[in-house]
């Protein structure tokens, strides 16, 4: 018998403390914020549950990155994920919330049924459930087992990251949780998923061929596209954040897979580099999606809608809402000198390192790699330059959007405190890339390289954040000083914009979000196959009185994959059916059968 | 001596920048039997919008006011990563290709929401397209440049751009660049500079709500992201010759570095000249073949020729 309470034991090395400070720079400015969030919105009886549940929820993910054995693991993992749960479900009153759980609910238990698999399989080998004493036994298993292992593993901890195809949960739990959630879901939940991967599959299982890093790599790009091609057409802010989620994944799996294949290929340094730089977009990502989550939860409170089609004009109503939102958006499209440049940075030097010290095929696969990047960093700043513009400028597009007014205090610090932190991120890249190193020796492992000389030094070139922002500063007030000198002081004049001789401006002339789109939605048609339905009335041939224009998009993955699998339950459940006819008679028989069955089974052996 | 020497290159090639779009507006109506405008009228321009008074859009916000500093800041900056007389340049080994592509992303994205700023159908179709183009620019950029660092073994342009010897590959690879730097700099087929039709235009479009000192910075910050784009090609076609230090080789190495981008500058007019402008979805058709050619380049260099 195995007892739980012997076998739970904790241990803080290096990884778990990393992902331990992960969580808390998300969780705290996300419970300051959830103050002002919740007052006004909830009774106070469901304040304090909710409050108690969020609590719960950060302790559960903080035991699953301390855990120091698989048992203790899993029970945090399934703690987490049932927490979770009864978060997103919290407006239970309305039903896509609980449809939403419902995916949630299943696919989490798809990915802890695969864990559960390889852990009782490692458990089979190793007799024991402690981390080290696995890790000895590894060599034992036998090369099949080990790569189902992998691939279990891989399932397991890429359903909760969110990587396609199985991220269909994240589009619909993340966004239908209260957003205070949300921002701790996509910013600290799905990277607990990574440490999981990093800890079991890499730490303890090991990588005996390159083809486990290739794959990763594959899965990784998958998931960049297909993440940041539906945030680009998302009309809803929070899910289009979701699936940005499940892009920055991909962007981070990048990192993690090239420094899969470069262990493989003995290539320890750049093996370190490649995991550093995907460890430090973890903690990015976490910073600006988390600040993201609760900027679209302020517009939701301000305006009653998560639809950006009826949003517009925030930034005179919600002027801090939007400055925050804004350098989120600037983070997260990687644009400098802000932090998701930095991890961007390292990560297309890390794959340009591997591109230049690999051999032949493996350097035209990782260019490709940079390549894949390059793209999904160019859709990613469209997707956030379409959310921010038609979010939050230009004419109100509802009512709602009109009478908006700023949040209170204890929101605004929530987003504050993480704003501040993509500043701290990065100009204090070097010191923060010294700590990833150290962290991710832990996981590569091979011969200790001193530090550099105070900079991030990778493939001959440097990156140094400092200096670059500095610069840039300066050039921007420079210019500035030099335009007001050459053409003196300012002489402007306010007027209405142009409305091609119409009636005046009104919200209506302005491009939609879907308008916006519209390009990418036609040159990716073969991904997105958009469909449209054009209806008219007409009183006459001349004469249309009404004019019904629909477009949608097909969900390939619902669609294709997940709906044959669901009809296929069904189908078998119905077949099922003739053995469930609800006679007492047929049951009190089929334990009859069984129990001689069994008898007959324990005889023969 | 030697910052100075590159602050210095750069103020020039900034001066110099509106002298190049000229030029190429010159040649393109004398190849079309017209006289044209002066070589200078760029200047000219410049110095009109600067004195005039400007209209701001009521509707708009703080966005589309201090969006033209940002772009100009942020394309000098980029410039900074590149070298053009000297073999060097100030952010020589810092940041890299990377961080001169994420630089004049910066400045997009910037000029991207100013477009949206204002409320007008115009400029949100501008952006739109804008975006649309520089998604499908940018990986092949980025893949081009990517070839060059394969070459030279580090992915910064000093070290790109000294190449003693132009391997094949880093010649498809410019070929490849060739396309970006004509959709980036808003050319035909791609784009239009000298019409403001609304069913064609993109750059244009994005600065239809701009006038007077704003517009003046938008234009230069577009001179010098020209500039910038055809000295990255110049020097991954020719290489810089053998550098030695003193003040007469500064001034044969800008002769050269003149010569080329005027060599690169006419190959792109009479390109401009000579093809007709593509509907907006057959630009990917035509970024697309950028692409194929950029991953010809990386296939080569991956089989060490």
């Amino acid at each position: 018998m195995i007892g739980l309470w012997e076998n739970i034991s904790f241990c803080f090395d290096p990884l778990a403390v990393f992902f331990l400070l992960v969580i808390t720079v998300v969780s705290i400015p996300s419970l300051i914020y959830s103050y002002g969030y919740l007052t006004g919105h909830y009774s106070r009886a469901r304040i304090f549950v909710i409050t108690s549940g969020t609590v719960l929820f950060i302790l559960s993910m903080a035991a699953v990155v301390c855990s120091a054995n698989l048992l203790a693991f899993l029970f945090a993992w399934e703690l987490m994920s049932l927490v979770s749960y009864f978060l997103v479900v919290f407006d239970h009153e309305n039903h896509q919330s609980v449809d939403a759980g419902l995916i949630y609910l299943i696919m989490t238990h798809v990915g802890t049924a695969f864990l559960l698999a390889a852990v009782l399989i490692m458990y089979h080998y190793a007799g024991s459930f402690d981390f080290s004493v696995v890790r000895n036994t590894i060599p034992l298993i036998p090369a099949a087992t080990r790569h189902m292992l992998f691939l279990f593993l891989l399932i397991g901890f890429g359903t909760k990251a969110g990587v396609v195809p199985l991220h269909v949960w994240l589009p619909y739990a993340h966004p239908q949780a209260p957003s205070h959630i949300s921002s701790i879901m996509s910013g600290a939940m799905i990277k607990v998923a990574l440490y999981g991967f990093l800890r079991i599959a890499i730490g303890i299982i090991g990588i005996p061929s390159a083809w486990w890093g290739i794959g990763v790599l594959s899965v990784a790009v998958g998931t960049c596209f297909v993440g940041i091609m539906y945030a680009l057409l998302e009309r809803d802010i929070k899910r289009l954040l979701a699936y940005s989620s499940v892009e920055n994944i991909g962007v981070i799996l990048l990192g993690i897979g090239a420094a899969m294949v470069l262990m493989s290929k003995q290539q320890y340094v750049l093996a370190e580099i490649a995991c550093a730089a995907g460890l430090f977009h973890i903690l990015n990502h976490a910073v600006f999606k988390g600040l993201l989550f609760l900027g679209a939860g302020s517009v939701y409170k301000a305006t009653g809608t998560r639809d950006l089609e009826r949003m517009g004009g925030l930034i005179k109503r919600m002027p801090w809402t939007a400055a925050f939102f804004l350098v989120g958006a600037l983070a997260i499209a990687g644009l400098p000198p802000l932090n998701g440049f930095v991890s961007e940075w390292l990560i297309f030097q890390s794959l340009f390192g591997a591109a230049s010290a690999l051999p032949g095929a493996l350097k035209i696969f990782f260019v490709f790699m940079m390549v894949c990047l390059a793209v999904t960093c160019g859709l990613a700043a469209a997707c956030f330059v379409r959310a921010f513009g038609v979010g939050f400028l230009a004419l109100p597009r509802s009512s709602r959007a009109e009478q908006a007014s700023e949040v209170p205090l204890s929101m605004k610090m929530g987003m504050g405190i993480l704003t501040v932190g993509i500043g701290i991120l990065a100009f204090c890249a070097t010191g923060l890339w010294h700590a990833m190193r150290f962290v991710a020796h832990g996981i590569t492992g091979g011969e200790i390289v001193p530090a550099g000389t105070g900079e991030l030094l990778l493939s001959g070139t440097i990156l140094n954040m400092p200096v670059i922002a500095g610069i840039f500063g300066v050039i921007l007030v420079l210019g500035y000083c030099m335009v007001r000198l050459i053409a003196g002081p300012e002489k402007v004049r306010r007027g209405a914009t142009w409305d091609c001789g119409y009636y005046g401006l009104t919200s209506r002339n302005e491009y939609t979000a879907t308008a916006f789109s519209k390009p990418f939605r036609i040159a990716f048609s073969f991904f997105f196959l958009p469909q449209r339905r054009v209806e008219k009335l007409r009183e006459s041939y001349y004469h249309v009185s009404s004019f019904k224009y629909e477009v949608r998009t097909i969900p390939v993955f619902k669609q294709y994959f997940y709906a044959p699998i669901v009809k296929g339950f069904f189908v078998v459940a119905q077949r099922m059916k003739i053995f469930q006819m609800g006679s007492v008679h047929w049951y009190l028989g089929y334990i009859l059968f069984m129990f001689i069955g069994v008898i007959i089974f324990v005889l023969v052996h | 001596m030697k910052t100075l020497l590159f602050i210095i290159q750069i103020l020039v090639c900034i001066c110099l920048a509106p002298l190049v779009s000229g030029l190429m507006r010159k040649i393109k109506n004398s190849l079309r039997m017209r006289k044209g405008a002066p070589v200078l009228q760029p200047y000219y321009n410049l110095g009109k919008y600067i004195k005039k008074e400007e209209v701001v859009s009521e509707h708009s916000s703080f966005i589309l006011r201090y969006a033209p500093y940002v772009v100009l800041a942020s394309t000098v900056t980029a410039f900074l990563f590149v070298p053009v007389f000297h073999y060097s340049c100030l952010l020589s080994e810092i940041g890299g290709v990377v961080a001169l592509f994420f630089f004049l992303s910066l400045g997009r994205f910037f000029l991207v929401l100013a477009g949206l700023d204002a409320g007008s159908s115009f400029g949100g179709m501008g952006s739109s397209r804008e975006m649309f183009i520089a998604s499908l620019a940018e990986p092949v950029a980025i893949c081009a440049m990517a070839v060059v660092g394969l070459k030279s073994g580090a992915l910064h342009l000093p070290a790109a751009l000294n190449l003693v010897q132009t391997p094949v590959s880093v010649i498809v690879a410019a070929t490849a660049l060739l396309f970006v730097v004509i959709a980036e700099t808003s050319r035909i087929p791609v784009d239009n500079q000298e019409t403001h039709l609304e069913l064609t235009m993109i750059h244009e479009a994005m600065v239809l709500e701009y006038s007077g000192r704003s517009l003046a910075i938008l234009e230069l910050s577009a001179h010098i992201k020209q500039i910038l784009l055809l000295s990255v090609l110049a020097g991954m076609l020719w290489p810089f010759p053998v550098y030695v230090p003193d003040s007469g080789a500064y001034l044969w190495s800008a002769a050269f570095f003149a010569g080329k981008v005027a060599c690169i500058a006419v190959i792109v007019s009479v390109m401009e000249v000579m093809v007709a402008k593509m509907r907006l979805f057959r630009v990917v058709d035509f970024l697309g073949f950028g692409f194929l050619l950029s991953i010809l380049a990386l296939v080569m260099a991956g089989l060490g020729v």
